[in-house]
């Protein structure tokens, strides 16, 4: 029996992306931002999650391309990454699917900087491929800002 | 039996015993003769045995045995207390202090050996001087060590002063005084029953006075396999013995007379009799009683619990602000909805002081390490230093406590180090042989002042402007322009805490930028002011508490900013045409000095944000002496926030201390003024 996991969906551009379910906790409807001076330019801002205060990366930003107005498709997916919680502006969000091992391959190189760096691994659906992200290289920002 | 559950209240109550040990040992060494320091002493180890035989921690058992064999000999007078026999203590003390370490660390009493510290008290039992007893350690490793005390067995049980006393009339009356070790078979199942039989048994013969562990614990078989017994009877030894080995399942029984063994008794037997011309002093001895017992009325919390309900208040005040932005907006004229929320509002503002209150201990946990310190250094040193405490009951909150302790002994050993001067060179300037170094606390509104002051040979500021010059912090003009306080107050920049300093400036400034950071961290300050010659002054000014404070809530187009109101000094309007500048930087003539301003829109890089002129809002803010008016677009008010960290991912934001939830559940960002300089 393959081994299988599940993955939180959203979309940037004409894109899907996953992320390994066990590192959401939940998805947000956008709210009221407050941006953070200083911060670097892909952290959105913070917003307040039930009395925590946590920061919300723009994924578009994040991936080079450019910032979206925030319409009502937009979500924000909130991760928990040992301990620390995060929000991640996407474009939408609405399914959960699950991939066995067999149809998760190794990312091709395909020259883009930016997705070879995030994506991973990609999951193949009938009609649609799914690009898994690492979520450990989109949340180290500290140890980026270090080197 | 689990012992985990009563190993943190054995540390607990370990560390503060051995803190009052301490204090006691300080005293004692400076008034040597004074018997109830002796007792106090002796009581605590006895205390610490105790506690540490029940959890059979068997070596600080055996020290504190060994330790109050010889407080025994000193209080009967025997010995004398000398200089070696408080050093010897010290030891015992930093020896019983690493053992109660190795317990929080691991949860064991660790291998520290200490069979040479057990030798050397048992050598002052024989009054040898220290010399004497060094040489014989050193030289007699292999001999069979002098053993004063007979190696009796080990009762536990403790000695309270009734007990005493109760034992002392018996010793009048005709009953034997036996102390009862009876050790169960480790086959034995019930062991509860077991004992109930021997306590009944027993009950018949004579009369139990004391147990250990108590008889409820007994009943309850919280017990290991043996439990000891004060008892009193008319039966010798032998026959009880046999008594008791009558009952199965028992192991072995030991059995101790009680003669003399508490000389304590004898002498406090004295105290009782003679009381009727010593009235006073009992009278005394019962208001201790007296107080203890009231001190005893504490619970025990886990801090985890403690800051749960501080972030519960937290939330409870989130919602009372967002309630009275709504309830003033929709229902401005519905007077019952107001009053009802004023007293929403006056009750979070109890609930959340009566949490601080909680919250807070005195700093004298953090204080009462430092005359140890100071002794051990000044030894160090040759130098005579007298530390003089002050305010120790000054209560700060328990976060604040506990970063505090590292800067003040850097500071304190600043100043014995190199802020006192030789014992020579103090007769020549004519001050007294001994240096006083003074450690004060006292609240000063919302604000904790912690003050380390000497009266030694002070900071020279003209030394330290030229060490700037040279190290390149400061240009000639610059510094001709400093005050002496702005001069010394640079002995907290990170430039002057190189090495070469350390002689150039008799090593002040070594690591008082470490002290400075840390202070701010906490939200305070730290200046210092010094006159040569007459000594200098270290002033750290800390805030009650770190998770609600004050704040001014300001806007900057439509983003909102809170500044924190202690770092406020006033508010006022300035008209642009004013503004001059000088080096680059906006200043204004204000109240006859020279204020720099800061547009603290460009400096947060608000989007969009376009000069100010004409009339202009500013709020003067404060760090320690400097001032600075920053130039804001509108004023929202007072109000009181709870601070929350931006987390992991955000930390080390320039300018940004944190940020606060509003009542409309967005997020505001608190500026950090100090950082704004």
């Amino acid at each position: 029996m393959a081994e299988v996991k599940e993955y939180v969906v959203f979309k940037i551009a004409k894109e899907f992306y996953g992320i390994d379910i066990k590192y959401v906790e939940n998805i947000e409807k956008p709210q009221l931002i407050t941006r953070v001076p200083y911060a670097e330019n892909y952290i959105k801002g913070v917003i307040n999650l039930r009395g925590n205060v946590i920061p919300v990366v723009d994924v578009r930003k994040r991936f080079l391309l450019e910032s979206k107005e925030i319409t009502n498709d937009s979500r924000i997916i909130v991760i928990s990454y040992e301990g620390d919680r995060i929000g991640l502006i996407v474009d939408s969000s609405s399914e959960v699917v699950q991939f066995e091992s067999d149809v998760i391959e190794k990312a091709p190189k395909i020259g883009d900087s930016v997705k070879d760096d995030f994506v991973k691994e990609v999951g193949k659906e009938e009609n649609r491929i799914v690009m898994l992200l690492d979520i450990k290289k989109i949340l180290n920002i500290n140890e980026q800002e270090n080197a | 039996m689990d012992m985990n559950q009563y190993l943190e209240i054995f540390i607990d109550e370990s560390k503060e015993h051995l803190q009052e040990m301490n204090q006691i040992l300080l005293d004692l060494e400076k008034q040597p003769d004074n018997l109830e320091l002796l007792d106090a002493i002796f009581r605590i180890a006895h205390t610490i045995k105790g506690m540490a035989g029940t959890m059979g921690y068997t070596r600080i058992t055996n020290l504190t045995h060994k330790m109050e064999s010889v407080m025994h000999e000193i209080r009967s007078g025997d010995v004398d207390v000398k200089e070696e026999i408080v050093d010897i203590l010290f030891e015992c003390f930093d020896a019983l202090e690493e053992y109660v370490e190795n317990l929080i660390m691991t949860g064991e009493e660790g291998t520290l050996d200490t069979d040479n510290l057990i030798k050397k008290l048992s050598l002052v039992l024989e009054g040898e001087s220290v010399e004497e007893i060094e040489e014989e350690i050193s030289d007699s490793k292999s001999a069979p060590s002098k053993e004063v005390v007979k190696s009796k067995h080990e009762f536990t049980i403790k000695m309270d002063d009734m007990l005493k006393s109760v034992v002392n009339k018996a010793m009048i009356s005709d009953v034997n005084i036996f102390l009862i070790d009876v050790i169960l078979d480790e086959k034995c199942m019930l062991k509860a029953a077991r004992s109930f039989i021997v306590f009944n048994k027993l009950d018949d013969l004579g009369e139990i006075i004391a147990s250990d562990p108590e008889a409820e614990l007994i009943e309850d078989e919280k017990f290991d396999f043996n439990f000891q017994l004060l008892y009193f009877t008319k039966l010798d030894a032998k026959t009880l013995y046999n008594e008791i080995m009558n009952v199965s399942e028992i192991n072995e029984v030991i059995i101790e007379a009680v003669e003399e063994k508490y000389n304590v008794e004898s002498d406090e037997k004295v105290e009782t009799i003679k009381s009727d011309d010593k009235s006073s002093e009992a009278i005394k001895t019962n208001k201790k009683a007296l107080r203890k017992n009231q001190a005893s009325k504490t619970v025990r919390v886990d801090i985890g619990r403690l800051d749960n309900l501080m972030n519960l208040v937290s939330e409870l005040i989130i919602i009372k602000t967002r309630l009275e932005d709504e309830g003033f907006q929709k229902q401005k004229n519905s007077n019952e909805m107001h009053e009802t929320i004023e007293y929403l509002e006056r009750i979070t503002t109890s609930l959340h002081d009566a949490v601080m209150k909680v919250r807070m201990v005195p700093v004298e946990r953090t204080f009462n390490r430092f005359p140890r310190m100071v002794r051990d250094l000044s030894k160090e040193l040759g130098k005579g230093i007298n530390l003089i405490m002050s305010g120790e009951d000054t209560e700060v909150d328990r976060t604040v406590i506990d970063e505090i302790g590292d800067p003040l002994i850097h500071l304190i050993r600043n100043s014995l180090d190199h802020g006192i001067e030789s014992i020579e060179d103090r007769i020549a300037n004519g001050k007294p042989e001994e240096g006083t170094v003074n450690l004060r606390a006292y609240p000063d509104g919302n604000t904790v002042v912690i003050e380390v002051e000497d009266d030694g040979k002070g900071i020279d500021s003209e030394r330290i402007k030229a060490k700037a010059i040279s190290n390149g912090l400061l240009s000639r003009e610059e510094a001709e322009n400093l005050s002496k306080k702005e001069a010394i107050n640079l002995l907290f920049g990170a430039g002057f805490s190189t090495v070469d300093v350390v002689t150039d400036l008799s090593g002040r400034g070594v690591g008082l930028d470490v002290v400075k950071s840390k202070i701010e961290s906490l939200n305070g300050t730290v200046e210092v002011d010094s006159t040569i010659g007459e000594g200098s002054k270290f002033t750290i000014r800390l805030p009650l508490t770190l998770a609600i404070i004050q704040a001014l809530m300001i806007e900057l187009n439509k983003e909102k900013y809170a500044i924190p109101l202690n770092n406020i000094k006033e508010i006022s309007t300035i008209e642009s045409e004013n503004i001059s500048m000088i080096q680059d930087q906006e200043v204004v003539l204000y109240r006859k000095k020279t204020l720099p301003l800061i547009r603290l829109g460009h400096v947060l890089d608000v989007e969009d944000y376009e000069k100010k002129t004409g009339e202009m809002l500013v709020v003067i803010i404060k760090k320690g002496d400097q001032e600075a008016g920053v130039i804001v677009d509108k004023l929202v008010g007072q109000q009181e926030i709870v601070i929350k960290s931006l987390g992991k991912f955000l930390k080390g934001i320039n300018v940004i201390a944190g940020a606060t939830i509003l009542g409309n559940g967005g997020v505001a960002l608190i500026i950090d003024s100090n950082q704004l300089f």
